[in-house]
């Protein structure tokens, strides 16, 4: 396969600290990477199976050895149960993050977790008339609604209830297919089952789970962690921060917040502007506190609140190394466990907070609902009181900060479009801006570090296709500069001209990886304004630089939503051609949507830009 | 010259080193594209039952080696220099006397070319596919003399270990 670059980051903060890792002797994941190689094949084709203990068996993908497991598994079987198994576990990382936040929105609302207030009145009522709650004046209303969001997990009868918000023609299709998700809990248990030694052995009708299990992912769990947030944390609206390295101060305390839940975080941030506080960092003589984020949990205060963010997943290590970093506070997903040995050789203490998540050679510090203010101040005490310890000899911060616009949810985008989607799909139809790509996504070695995401982003921001983006695609873009208005003078003339009317940037940052749910409400909102199905817009889905389970559940929810997708790198499915088949091609038949892999970004975009084309040209649009 | 040397022990039977040889020896190179052409692999692990062992077998190259000998169109062919045992497929009738002598059975059959097929010892690459592919480094690549020379002296740092410590 084609390697681009020679380097492992485009991103000059990185490389800069990557320098000084190799210079300390310090391992990141890059040459944990490189000691990987080679890879196992097999795991990377999909035809190991570990599902019993008559195993581990794999599959000759050359021809000349076994052609089957010892239960007379083949190929075809081993890669659609083990996808399968990546979707639930991708699922489940989201539903588990979705059922902590209505647990602490229902604390909030039976007022045991005092600490959080409803922020977003408006949002609760919407959702409340959305699970048939009438009324919602009294405290114990707001605990039916959590009550009616937590039904949804283990629901025994209907369906999971967000899933009515795709346009009906999409849920016709659903409905076809028997793949409208019941309980969300239940899809990912019935994953599990399915997978078992001896249940479901035909490639399609394991992958149509799958396709069920995304869509309770991405209509369900996504989606109401993404609404009970913006509940309780405010929904996003557009404000302007800073994104890189270069964000962390030499003269004042840094807090990194890294994970995916804002529920700590949010609380963090606050602590961390109490004035006793900054009082008590100034007398051990930093200048103030500063709080900067990692992952979605960055994201996520990036998007309420405009706290910087220091960088993406393969910024986590290269953060401890500045020396800077007071507290790396951690919750859940997409956490390292090198951290700790990291921390260990500055005096960084590492924080982590979840009772789900441990990690060797943390600091543990676990987050309650009912005391969540206090063990906020706890933490942020800790970091600052770890000023003191700070070998200032050894701090080595990177210039790289850039400028960004964050908190573009669909109630802001359609503010900035004056309250109706119109504005944008009169830009679509009159051809100013060809089409909408989301381009979302974690960070994997792979790939050279952002390459993929902000050589796709920038491709296809020329070719007038306007980018809604969330995840560690929209910290790269953060990074490169790309969510600055000013970014509008990189773009084609068409969507330069619509984005300099609405002073907006040209990549739109809708928010973390749960806020993919955003992506679909604009999509549907769409499609139902032009009375057409989800997978008529020329609309398309990239993951550049994927790595997570959760983004194969993504992948899935997003084609099952009839939406084009490009991976860039390859999922572990090639094994098997009868799933490459059903993958990228079969499923356009079932969904109206497939999936297709391109490593090189370039590539990508045309790939991308192809596709809005003849879904112009099927809607009868200009091309 | 260099060896491809095995260290059984070593051996958790992932079978990368089949993969990669399979892969080295396709048009393509690359294993996702090489699954479409389907080539074959020139080493094979062995599973020893009896001992709960992989072995990787290969060709040893021998320096007298019987199928040379005995090939009767010289599509075998040793050479004097590096040692390596060559096969010239333009020459290969597929009678496998080559293979009913070979001492290891390690000279496999590619059945659309109809003729005999076996290690080249990757040609265009420095260190062999195989050796290369190995996560645990049960294969290398070296010289017979450095790699004895080097078990030789761990061996008799064992030994004297076990002397020094009788003799305390």
């Amino acid at each position: 396969m084609e390697r681009k670059p020679a380097t492992e980051s485009i991103d000059p903060a990185a490389t800069r600290m990557l320098r000084e890792a190799r210079r300390a002797g310090l391992e990141t994941a890059w040459d944990r990477f490189k000691k990987q190689q080679p890879q196992c094949g097999f795991g990377q084709l999909g035809i190991c199976c570990r599902n019993c203990n008559m195993g581990p068996c794999r599959i000759d993908p050359f021809g000349e050895g076994p052609d089957k497991g010892v239960c007379g598994a083949t190929a075809d079987i081993i890669v659609a149960r083990n996808l399968l198994r990546m979707i639930a576990a991708g699922a489940a990382a989201h539903a588990d993050h979705a059922r902590d936040a209505i647990i602490v929105f229902k604390e909030a609302a039976e007022g045991k977790a005092s600490s959080y207030k409803i922020k977003d009145e408006a949002k609760l009522r919407a959702l409340a008339a959305e699970y048939n709650i009438s009324s919602w004046e009294e405290r114990g209303d707001a605990a039916d609604l959590a009550n009616a969001m937590l039904s949804d997990f283990g629901r025994q009868e209907g369906y999971v209830t967000l899933t009515r918000r795709a346009p009906e023609k999409r849920r016709k299709i659903w409905e076809g297919l028997g793949i409208i998700p019941r309980g969300i809990d239940r899809e990912i248990v019935e994953c599990m089952h399915r997978t078992h030694m001896g249940v479901d052995n035909e490639p399609l009708h394991i992958l149509l789970q799958g396709l069920r299990t995304g869509i309770a992912d991405g209509w369900g769990a996504s989606m109401i962690a993404t609404e009970v947030q913006d509940i309780l944390f405010g929904t996003p609206s557009p404000r302007k921060s800073e994104a890189n390295l270069g964000v962390l101060k030499e003269d004042e305390v840094n807090i990194i917040v890294h994970g995916h839940e804002p529920i700590l975080s949010e609380m963090i941030v606050e602590a961390a502007s109490d004035p006793e506080m900054i009082q008590l960092a100034k007398s051990l003589g930093a200048k103030g506190i500063n709080v900067a984020g990692i992952c979605c949990t960055g994201n996520e205060v990036l998007m309420r609140h405009g706290i910087p963010v220091a960088g993406n997943f393969l910024q986590q290590e290269l953060a401890v190394i500045t020396g800077a970093v007071d507290a790396m506070v951690v919750d859940v997903q997409c956490i390292m466990p090198s951290l700790g040995g990291l921390a260990a050789c500055y005096h960084t203490k590492f924080i982590s907070t979840s009772p789900k998540a441990e990690f060797p050679g943390a600091l543990r510090m676990e987050f309650s609902e009912e005391r969540a203010a206090e063990i906020a101040r706890e933490i942020v005490r800790t970091a600052v009181e770890n000023y003191r310890n700070r070998d200032m000899s050894r701090v080595i911060i990177p210039r790289e900060k850039s400028e960004c616009m964050v908190g573009f949810s669909v109630e802001a985008i359609l503010n900035a479009l004056g309250g109706t989607p119109q504005p944008l799909i009169d830009a679509i139809v009159n051809g100013s801006i060809k089409g909408i790509a989301a381009v979302v996504g974690c960070n994997n070695p792979k790939v050279p570090h952002d390459h993929g995401h902000v050589n796709l982003v920038r491709e296809l921001i020329r070719n007038n296709v306007l980018v809604v983006t969330t995840g560690c695609n929209a910290i790269a873009c953060a990074k490169a500069g790309l969510l600055r208005p000013a970014a509008a003078k990189e773009a084609g003339d068409g969507l330069r001209g619509v984005c300099e009317s609405l002073g907006i940037p040209p990549v739109l940052h809708m928010g973390s990886c749960v806020d993919i749910s955003r992506i679909l409400v604009v999509a549907a909102a769409i499609a139902n304004r032009l009375g057409v199905d989800m997978s008529d817009l020329p609309v398309a889905g990239a993951a550049p630089e994927w790595m997570s389970e959760k983004a194969v559940s993504i992948g899935a929810y997003v084609v099952a939503s009839g939406v084009f997708t490009v991976l860039g790198t390859v999922p572990p499915v090639l094994g098997s051609p009868v799933v490459t088949r059903i993958l990228t091609k079969d499923l356009g038949d079932a969904v109206g949507a497939t999936f297709a892999v391109e490593p090189d970004p370039f590539k990508a975009a045309r790939l991308i830009t192809d596709h809005i084309e003849s879904k112009r040209k099927a809607l009868g649009l200009k091309v | 010259m260099k060896e491809i040397l095995v260290r059984p022990e070593r051996c958790v039977g992932c079978r990368s080193c089949e993969i990669a040889c399979a892969v080295e020896h396709s048009q393509s190179r690359d294993l996702f594209k090489a699954l479409s052409e389907m080539p074959q692999k020139r080493l094979y692990v062995e599973h020893v039952p009896e001992h709960s062992l992989a072995v990787p077998m290969l060709c040893r190259h021998c320096e007298d080696a019987p199928c040379v000998g005995v090939c009767p169109t010289g599509a075998l062919t040793q050479d004097s220099l590096t040692g390596v045992v060559r096969h010239n497929r333009d020459l290969c009738i597929g009678c496998w006397t080559c293979a009913s002598v070979c001492t290891y059975g390690v000279i496999g059959r590619d059945r659309r070319a109809r003729a005999a097929i076996k290690c080249d010892r990757c040609p265009d690459r420095e260190i062999p596919a195989c050796v290369a592919a190995c996560p645990t480094r049960a294969l290398i690549y070296g010289e017979v003399e450095e790699v004895s020379g080097a078990r030789r002296a761990a061996s008799a740092l064992k030994l004297a270990q076990g002397v020094a410590a009788s003799s305390r």
